[in-house]
């Protein structure tokens, strides 16, 4: 039995005869932010399927909150997919509310627990929008809300501001660092960017290209407190970054 | 505003075009009534017209209702069972290949006068567009989505009722929009089998009694029920589904 939150013993996953993941073995402990960074293509996205139930190993364990089976980690899961997936017909309460419904409340009750959080996401007024009247960065913020909203204990964060503009990408990752402060989860987020990762994660996970497994983790013990452009520009934060770097061109 | 002045320049070169094809020496009278003996024809019999339209509007929009009907619960049944949905493809397509004309009068022989037939042959020829158009927009809904559906926990008919049933409207509508212009031809059809009364049966009465300004009288009322049939899918369309059109990437 594996101890952390969310546990790999020796995954391997393959997709015909791509492999995927091969030989990985990762834990995240209780409340702990995870980023894992890797080229495109490692199997970054196979690794939350993986998680959330999604997606069945070949061989090894993959457990999320004390679950081993798909169905329990369906349960134990909130996954945020790249794109949005904002329901074009729903306003931004309704879209947000949707995973609440689906956990069986009324559509009226859904709407209402979702209702207070707008304001503290910065989408006060926005709420009987469609998505299509929403910028990239509000309709992201509605896809976060929507994950968090079913109050699961483990949130998969698959490249979430993957397609937004740099200066929109940086003022998320500021009002997500906010947020998970507040909203102390069991996070696993995976992304391109070492600099994202680092910024948010307690830990760096570093894949391998396919297949992919770990070949580096550091730790940030870094004072992250101040402003993003301070926070990456110094020179602790450039010395992880160097590290990171180097361990994912081998 | 310009667009309205396009349709309606070219319904009146048309409408030329066919004064100017009529008054040809060589047209014969019986064969092809000119707008202006239409328009006399909508003068002299236009109560008998208008009533008799009445009658077919009824049969198209019943029969057209009972086609929607059947095709939302054909097309969800074999979505969600794809073992039905590959078993009962061939007959959906024979359904529509079955030539109406010749089982219009059998369904009057098994149903007789009444607008029972009618119901039935409109209902079969306006199920198929909308039964194949309702099924390709439940199979065309984002993968990503189901995923996503299926990760928060919606149980089947959740993702159904939530997701891929909204998602198809579009193609509903699409459908729906085949289906009404060619529901008037069956219930035309359905008449000829055998009525008492109805536009169709009131041109092919016509036919036989040489009043051809009455037969083109018939056929514009029938073709502007399409035309509005048509429309009104399209107004139906735009308020059932504001977010169409709507960018979203």
């Amino acid at each position: 039995m594996q101890e952390g939150e969310i546990a790999f013993g020796d995954v391997r996953c393959a997709f015909g005869s791509v492999v995927a993941l091969d030989g990985l073995t990762l834990e995240v402990r209780p409340r702990e932010v995870v980023g894992v960074v890797g080229a495109s293509g490692c199997g970054k996205s196979t690794l939350l399927e993986l998680v959330a139930g999604l997606q069945q190993p070949d061989s090894g364990s993959v457990t999320a909150a004390g679950e081993a089976g798909a169905e329990g980690r369906l349960r134990a899961c909130a996954y945020m997919p790249q794109r949005d997936l904002l329901l074009p017909w729903r306003d931004a309460l309704g879209n947000a509310a949707l995973a609440l419904e689906c956990g069986g409340l009324s559509r009226p009750e859904a709407r209402r627990r979702a209702e207070p959080l707008f304001e503290r996401f910065g989408l006060a007024e926005f709420e009987r929008a469609r998505p299509a009247a929403l910028s990239g960065g509000m309709r992201q913020r509605v896809a976060f809300l929507r994950t968090l909203l079913p109050g699961r204990p483990v949130l998969l964060l698959d490249e979430p501001f993957a397609a937004l503009d740099a200066i929109t990408r940086h003022e998320l990752q500021v009002w997500l660092r906010e947020t998970l402060r507040a909203e102390r989860r069991t996070v696993l987020l995976v992304t391109h960017d070492v600099e994202e990762a680092l910024y948010l994660a307690d830990r760096v996970v570093v894949l391998s290209p396919r297949p992919g497994r770990v070949v580096a983790e550091i730790p940030v013990a870094l004072d992250r407190s101040g402003p993003r452009r301070e926070v990456v520009t110094s020179p602790a934060f450039g010395a992880l970054a160097q590290r990171a770097l180097e361990a994912l061109e081998g | 505003m310009r667009r309205r002045l396009m349709t309606l320049g070219l319904v009146a070169l048309a409408v030329a075009a066919w004064q100017g094809a009529a008054s040809l020496e060589s047209v014969d009278d019986l064969t092809l009534a000119s707008p202006v003996e239409v328009v006399e024809a909508f003068g002299d019999d236009g109560g008998l017209l208008l009533d008799n339209a009445w009658v077919t509007l009824v049969e198209v929009l019943l029969g057209l209702a009972l086609s929607v009907a059947a095709g939302l619960v054909a097309a969800v049944s074999m979505h969600l069972m794809g073992a039905l949905r590959d078993a009962a493809y061939p007959l959906l397509i024979a359904s529509q290949a079955v030539p109406v004309v010749v089982l219009a009068p059998i369904f009057v022989l098994a149903f007789g006068y009444g607008i029972g037939p009618k119901l039935a042959i409109v209902a079969l020829i306006c199920f198929f567009p909308v039964t194949v158009n309702l099924l390709d927009g439940l199979r065309s809904v984002d993968r990503d989505l189901l995923r996503l559906m299926r990760s928060m926990g919606a149980s089947r008919l959740q993702t159904l009722w939530k997701v891929e049933l909204p998602a198809s409207l579009p193609f509903l509508f699409s459908g729906m929009r085949i289906a009404a212009t060619v529901s008037v031809i069956g219930a035309v059809f359905g008449e000829w089998a055998g009525a008492d009364e109805g536009l169709g049966r009131l041109v092919l009465l016509g036919l036989n009694q040489l009043q051809t300004p009455r037969v083109y009288a018939g056929i514009v009322l029938l073709a502007a029920m399409a035309v509005g049939l048509f429309a009104l899918v399209s107004l139906a369309e735009r308020l059932a589904v504001p977010w169409k059109g709507e960018q979203t990437t």
